[in-house]
């Protein structure tokens, strides 16, 4: 990146201005943030996964607006497009025509396409903040756990060997079945989201937490570290003002790609009947009624089943040209 | 009396947790799709030989005749062993007549039908050559009775029989092992039974496979299911538990002793645990004959069956003994005023309901409880609505009169893993919200509905469960069977139910009142009674009675569907594949 020398006289001088002088422009400092942006946008993959990304979120908050005019309320039964002895809409693929573009549920003939649209919201919200449960948790013990070392350590990466050896969806299929229907303050869907996110979270936590401590062991013995400690700085400075910033590359990396893991995670749990209760829409919860009408309504397993693949394949794509592009030794 | 429903109850609930279909009885018309012959039976034929293959979803309970529970497995067992009664081997509503099997004759009733009293047909034989005497079906009974060593069986035995103490061969100082008192046998041929309480049914007792003879000298107790000895026309060839069984003609069986049976093949191949999809799929190849769970086909093989006219021309419709119903839970307020209960019977939409169990074919809109295939049934409708979708106007009516006039908000429960159940639950919040009802829908295990959540009425009542999605079927179409377990108030307990929430002690005391009527027209009258007792009461939306849709490939002859089995009749089978 360095501009080509430009000599103009007979005898050259060392002459710092006459180097610069040449120059179309001034030279601009970059920022890591700016060198990593750019080298993103050179990676049209991941670029075309955040762009999805982008458009899936958009998705998720406009759902009523993007129902409203191009579906159906997506808890409404709309019986007259059901063949009352097949079970299924007689129309093409499960009856997808201009008013139900991704047809109609067996059974009561819910809008399949409004109900896709309402489960992002559902997919997205608990994957997002399972996963930022998860990253706070894992740096926070990640950090103190590198940072501390010795019994400190011991006992946070013993703690995470337990949550990783743990049967974690088995848990999570006892817990969801035995919490009552209002506790914490909450009830209803809200509940039912709050404790997925606490379950997938906190299964989630360790691997993040074990990255973070990696890093954190070959940060600590950093120049800036010992200058810092030896100005004076306790601690807790050192952790969250020195040690975090540099923290953040790998966070946000592992952060991306943990999305997706969750999205599957929470398709899971309500695949199995532990997820949100019906009759909101859940992609998984879907999936796991469409197991038995696939051979006829082949619509209800297609659309939610795009959907998560759309999904994870975009935070996973975006998410491994992000570690691309903020460190490019991991190529 | 309360041991007997629960023990009953509860293994009733684990039969039809593993599969949806109906305990032993039922009715069946064949409305079928195409070919029925003369008098309801399919390609009729005299001719002997070949082999009818068969395949189960799921594994046999067991098969033990003093250990099992299935429908199918007393339709089938049939082939096998001979009980003192059976049903009929015959299509439709003959179906559902008792005739004497081991027995000459039905049961002779003495001391106010306290005391049953059956003469054994002469020269019976097990396959070994031995000769069946009475002492061999009293043993046969004594050791159902011990449910340590048996728990799949029902407990009728256990619960009418005058047992003073006794539980067990297995534990009796008795050198033979006949010490139960409550079972006579003066002679080798006739056997005498006494009951506690007069029971003008017991016939119905007495066609449990429970009184299929077992040798007491060949019988090794849990592991007798490996090597039962047959008396019946076949026999087991092969017996790998879990996996498959044959059956082949049982050379000491003589067609003298048995007017009921005309074995027409020669082997019957079961396989077990095989994937219910795939068995639809064969079935409809001609790799496959018969499915022998009789609960009808997936929905999946339902859509490509009605969608191909070929296809259905070989189906039978079989009415069944089970009705699918909610029970409206009168420990939840504001359900505990009827005009409440009558606005959540009018609101619901019924034809939701109908479409959540299959439409059309997967049954006929229920308006009160007892299904119509129950001899002496009546059909009535306290709430009429046009189109069967429920009358607004009139629940906004019943609401107001419960002071309601707003609606109010309760839960709905269902059986997480049963999604016919969920789609009605699904049906009743939409319905329901049409007059201000709303419903928050709670799945709870199948395992344990009726142990810790539905059937637990503390917790029911704590967890506001206003509406309770349940099912029952019938152990065979009488309606003792069919009501005694779902609306007799004190049987109800603090957990394990499966009277959900229906509680009148004038539909007690009827229940009381048919046990000692022996009269059959008089107490199917009081059965009738009872329904409409019930249905006044507004305790039961009745949803659907549930029907099978069977498919019976070309090759099989002879194929008719039983009201006693609510499924196709498997003593009457044969094939033209030889």
């Amino acid at each position: 990146m360095t501009a080509p020398q430009e000599v103009t006289g007979a005898e050259v001088q060392a002459d710092p201005e006459a180097v610069t002088a040449g120059m179309g422009s001034a030279i601009q400092g970059r920022s890591l943030g700016q060198i990593a942006w750019r080298r993103l946008r050179r990676d049209k993959v991941a670029l075309g996964g955040g762009i999805v990304i982008v458009l899936l979120i958009l998705v998720a908050f406009l759902a009523p607006l993007i129902v409203a005019v191009l579906g159906h309320d997506p808890l409404e039964f709309h019986y007259e497009q059901v063949d009352p002895d097949l079970q299924v809409s007689s129309g093409f693929f499960g009856g997808i025509s201009p008013k139900y573009l991704f047809g109609v549920e067996p059974v009561n003939g819910r809008d399949v396409f409004s109900r896709v649209v309402y489960g992002a919201r559902i997919s997205l919200l608990i994957a997002f903040f399972a996963t930022l449960l998860a990253v706070i948790v894992g740096t926070f013990f990640g950090v103190v756990a590198g940072y501390f070392g010795g019994w400190v350590d011991t006992v946070i990466s013993r703690t995470m060997d337990v949550f990783l050896a743990f049967p974690i969806l088995l848990f999570a299929l006892a817990l969801a079945g035995v919490i009552p229907d209002q506790a914490f303050g909450l009830q209803g869907d809200a509940l039912r989201i709050a404790l997925i996110i606490v379950i997938v979270g906190f299964s989630g936590w360790p691997y993040i937490g074990r990255i973070i401590r990696g890093q954190t062991l070959s940060l600590r013995e950093r120049e800036f570290v010992d200058a810092a400690r030896s100005l004076g700085a306790r601690s807790p400075r050192i952790l969250f003002t020195e040690l975090l910033p540099n923290l953040v590359a790998p966070i946000l990396v592992y952060a991306t790609l943990l999305i997706p893991t969750n999205i599957l995670f929470e398709a899971a749990l309500s695949f199995l009947g532990v997820g949100i209760r019906p009759p909101t829409a859940s992609w998984g919860g879907m999936l796991s009624d469409a197991t038995q009408w696939f051979q006829i309504a082949p619509n209800f397993m297609v659309f939610p089943g795009l959907a998560i693949f759309v999904t994870v394949l975009a935070f996973n794509l975006f998410g491994d040209g992000l570690r691309d592009a903020l460190d490019p030794r991991s190529r | 009396m309360s041991h007997r429903r629960r023990v009953a109850g509860i293994a009733l609930g684990a039969v039809a947790a593993l599969t949806l279909a109906a305990c032993g009885g039922g009715t069946s018309n064949s409305s079928s799709g195409g070919t029925a012959s003369a008098g309801g039976v399919t390609n009729p034929s005299d001719a002997t030989g070949g082999t009818i293959r068969m395949a189960n979803s799921g594994d046999w309970d067991s098969l033990d005749p003093g250990d099992t529970y299935y429908g199918y497995s007393w339709n089938f067992i049939r082939l096998y062993g001979r009980a003192l009664v059976m049903f009929k081997s015959a299509p439709g509503k003959d179906g559902a007549t008792l005739v004497p099997d081991l027995a000459e004759t039905l049961g002779v009733p003495t001391d106010n039908a306290k005391t049953w009293t059956y003469k054994l047909r002469k020269g019976v034989k097990y396959v070994d050559g031995t000769l069946v005497t009475s002492k061999d079906v009293k043993y046969a009974v004594e050791r159902s009775l011990d449910k340590d060593t048996f728990p799949n069986g029902p407990t009728y035995f256990n619960d009418f029989l005058d047992l003073q103490g006794y539980t067990s061969p297995y534990k009796d100082t008795d050198p033979n092992k006949l010490g139960l008192k409550a079972i006579e046998t003066p002679d080798d041929q006739t056997i005498v039974f006494k009951l506690k309480q007069s029971f003008s049914g017991f016939d119905y007792f007495a066609q449990l496979p429970s009184t299929m003879p077992v040798p007491q000298a060949k019988d090794t107790g849990t592991k007798y299911k490996e090597h039962v000895v047959s008396t019946g026309p076949y026999m087991f060839g092969t017996n790998e538990l879990g996996k498959s069984f044959t059956l082949v003609r049982n050379p000491n069986w003589d067609q003298a002793t048995d007017p009921n049976r005309k074995p027409l093949p020669d082997k019957y191949e079961v396989a077990l645990s095989v994937n219910a999809d795939d068995i639809d799929n064969r079935l409809q190849s001609g790799d496959l004959d018969v499915a022998v769970e009789g609960t009808g086909v997936g929905p999946a093989a339902q859509g490509k069956i009605l969608a191909n006219s070929q296809l259905k021309a070989n189906t039978d419709s079989a009415n069944t003994t089970r009705l699918w119903f909610s029970v409206i839970n009168s420990d939840v307020a504001p359900l505990d005023n009827i005009h409440c209960r009558n606005a959540v019977e009018f609101a619901v939409d019924k034809t939701g309901l109908q479409r959540a169990y299959g439409g059309n074919t997967g049954g006929d809109i229920a308006t009160n409880l007892m299904p119509p295939v129950i001899p002496g049934a009546q059909q009535f409708n306290n709430f009429p609505s046009a189109d069967n979708t429920g009358d607004v106007a009139k629940a906004k009516d019943e609401l107001t009169q419960c002071g309601q006039p707003n609606g109010f908000s309760t839960s709905i429960s269902y059986r997480a893993e049963r999604p016919k159940e969920k789609a009605t639950a699904e049906a009743f919040q939409q319905s329901l919200s049409r007059v201000g009802i709303n419903l928050t829908i709670k799945p709870y295990p199948l395992a344990d509905y009726t142990k810790l959540y539905a059937g637990k009425p503390d917790f029911a009542k704590a967890n506001g469960l206003g509406i309770l999605v349940y099912g029952w079927g019938a152990d065979w179409p009488d309606g003792y069977g069919f009501l005694a377990q779902i609306v007799d108030s004190r049987v109800i307990r603090a957990s394990g139910n499966t009277n959900l929430g229906i509680k009148d002690p004038e539909v007690d005391a009827m229940l009381d009142k048919a046990l000692v009527t022996t009269d059959t027209t008089a107490r199917e009258q009081i059965w009738v009674d009872i329904d409409k007792k019930v249905m006044s009461d507004a305790y039961v939306v009745p949803g659907v009675w549930a029907k099978g849709l069977l498919y019976r490939p070309p090759n099989l002859t002879n194929v008719f569907v039983s009201d006693g089995q609510s499924m196709y009749d498997y003593l009457a089978m044969g094939t033209t594949r030889k």
